[in-house]
């Protein structure tokens, strides 16, 4: 069933939409990523402007967040108090991210830049993280008690303005958060994505967070930012797409409520194991796109238009 | 009252080149509505041709029919290697390119139009595109890379051959519009030629407009844009807190 978006002004199938919405909502639920990473350029695939697709992306990871957070309040794994530091990191980040985007726009360099950081940060966060949980997964494999606790002991812990994280169990300084919150804005503007992918390995390798609470955690600080990028591209940019979100969101909320139980019955290693290998795929992807000879040499773009 | 009105009719269809072929011309649409399920369209254009006297000996009569969408600014830019990763090195801004295009003739463009004409008249593809001088030497290459890209994505059509030309006198030809429209008034030409000279020429505009929700979103998104971006907050807000009280409720 064909479908006219009318803002992006394109007619797509609908229920290809609703498809995309369902797999990326799993995925959500599973690892409490937004999943923006995925669904950007698979909006960019399906032939959706690249301007439309990122504003629209934001308004979904809104609902899929939502979705899962609700599901993980249940289950008493949001950390609201670590949830809270970051979000003002974030938010502080994404004004900053804000203007480096605006700046390298004016260069024209900006797919190049996103493109980059995309193969980095996927690369490099996908990495670790595979070779961590697959050592993990084979220390815990190889029976015996589970490897205790990883303690965070040494800088983070001489660092001033110290709070009680009583959810996650930590008692360390805020600023490591503020820091990761900071970090996170920024990326979250540049890429245009939810930015859950560098925060939740962040969390649990900078933080020490426990998997469990970080999931939940990211979903949480993830709806306000994303809610503040929607509106802040519906505003400048008239690029939000009320009927693509609106099937994407379909699609996403009910992907993210199977994807959270599914997450349930995973050991926290094989999430990491399946998470970093997505992400390596991702990764992989753009670096060939970036390496390999283009079929077409010359791209169209909108002027004035972000990408 | 009405006879005034036949005899200035008749007299004005007398100095409007006396003598000469004329067209008349119909479209199966003048009016385009994008609904939710809009799929693209296809107009059929069809006329005759009238004339006063037997048509000239030694000649045969062409006929060209374009449709063009509004034109928007266009940037083309151009990858190149560099540290051995694909860039974008060079781009150029196009003024105006239509969003969309389509010519067709009953031959040949080339063999129905003289170059002169198509300059005059702005008949092909190429001559749709509005491109001054941009700084960039080889400018040329980027605009036959749109049309290239354009042409693929089946939004410039040139369909030589297309229209069917019955006894000299009656014509059709239909055009496909592609689902991706962009509103507008659409302008629909027709041109009459002999010897690569037009000879009559016709226009008209199809309005091509979004409907119903698809013009209420759209209205709404640009004229109360923070109204637009918390409504589709809201919707968003309230999907998530649906799913998620849903699943609860069939587990329960």
């Amino acid at each position: 069933m064909q479908i006219y978006l009318p803002i992006a002004e394109v007619s797509v199938n609908a229920f290809l939409l609703l498809g995309l919405g369902g797999i990326v909502g799993i995925l959500s639920g599973m690892f409490g990523v937004g999943g923006g990473f995925l669904m950007t350029p698979l909006l960019f695939f399906i032939g959706i402007p690249p301007a439309v697709a990122v504003a629209t992306q934001a308004n979904q990871i809104v609902a899929s967040s939502v979705s899962g957070v609700l599901a993980h309040l249940k289950r008493k794994t949001v950390d609201l108090k670590m949830g809270t530091v970051l979000l003002v990191g974030g938010v502080a980040g994404a004004a900053i991210g804000v203007q480096i985007f605006a700046a390298l726009s004016r260069i024209g360099q900006v797919d190049l830049m996103v493109q980059l950081c995309y193969v980095l940060f996927l690369g490099v966060i996908g990495f670790l993280m595979f070779v961590e949980s697959v050592r993990a997964l084979r220390r815990s494999s190889a029976g015996g008690a589970a490897p205790p606790p990883r303690k965070h002991r040494g800088w983070i812990h001489a660092l001033p303005f110290k709070m009680r994280f009583r959810t996650s169990g930590l008692y360390i300084s805020v600023i490591p958060p503020l820091l990761v919150g900071l970090l996170v804005g920024v990326l979250a503007a540049i890429m245009g994505v939810g930015g859950g992918f560098i925060m939740v390995p962040a969390m649990i390798y900078l933080l020490g967070m426990p998997t469990k609470v970080v999931v939940g955690t990211s979903l949480f600080q993830i709806i306000f930012v994303t809610a503040f990028a929607t509106v802040m591209h519906a505003t400048t940019n008239y690029s939000v797409d009320m009927i693509l979100a609106l099937l994407l969101i379909v699609g996403g909320v009910v992907g993210a409520q199977i994807g959270t139980r599914i997450g349930v019955y995973l050991k926290a290693e094989q999430l990491r194991v399946l998470l970093s290998l997505m992400v390596l795929i991702v990764c992989g992807k753009i670096a060939w796109d970036l390496l390999a000879t283009p079929a077409e040499f010359y791209t169209l773009g909108t002027p004035g238009a972000a990408h | 009252m009405i006879r005034l009105i036949v005899i200035l009719a008749a007299c004005l269809g007398l100095t409007v080149k006396a003598g000469a072929e004329t067209v008349v011309a119909g479209l199966s649409h003048d009016a385009i509505s994008i609904t939710t399920n809009f799929e693209g369209s296809e107009i059929l254009i069809f006329g005759a041709v009238r004339r006063d006297r037997p048509p000239p000996e030694g000649s045969d009569l062409e006929v060209i029919v374009t449709v063009e969408a509004p034109a928007r600014p266009v940037t083309v830019r151009r990858k190149a290697r560099r540290f051995g990763i694909w860039m974008n090195t060079d781009a150029i801004e196009v003024d105006a390119a239509p969003t969309f295009y389509a010519v067709a003739a009953t031959g040949r463009l080339d063999e129905v139009m003289t170059a002169t004409e198509d300059l005059r008249h702005r008949v092909s593809i190429p001559m749709a595109i509005r491109a001054v001088g941009t700084g960039v030497g080889d400018q040329d290459t980027f605009i036959e890379a749109l049309i290239r890209i354009r042409t693929d994505e089946g939004l410039y059509q040139l369909n030589e051959g297309a229209v069917t030309l019955r006894d000299q006198t009656l014509f059709d030809t239909a055009v496909r519009l592609p689902a991706n429209l962009v509103e507008g008034d659409y302008r629909t030409r027709i041109f009459l030629t002999r010897n690569g000279e037009v000879v009559d020429a016709f226009s008209q505009d199809i309005a091509v407009r979004k409907v119903g929700l698809e013009r209420w979103i759209f209205n709404l998104a640009h004229d109360r844009p923070l109204a637009y971006g918390i409504l589709s907050l809201a919707i968003a807000i309230a999907a998530g807190w649906g799913a998620s009280a849903m699943f609860r409720y069939i587990r329960s």
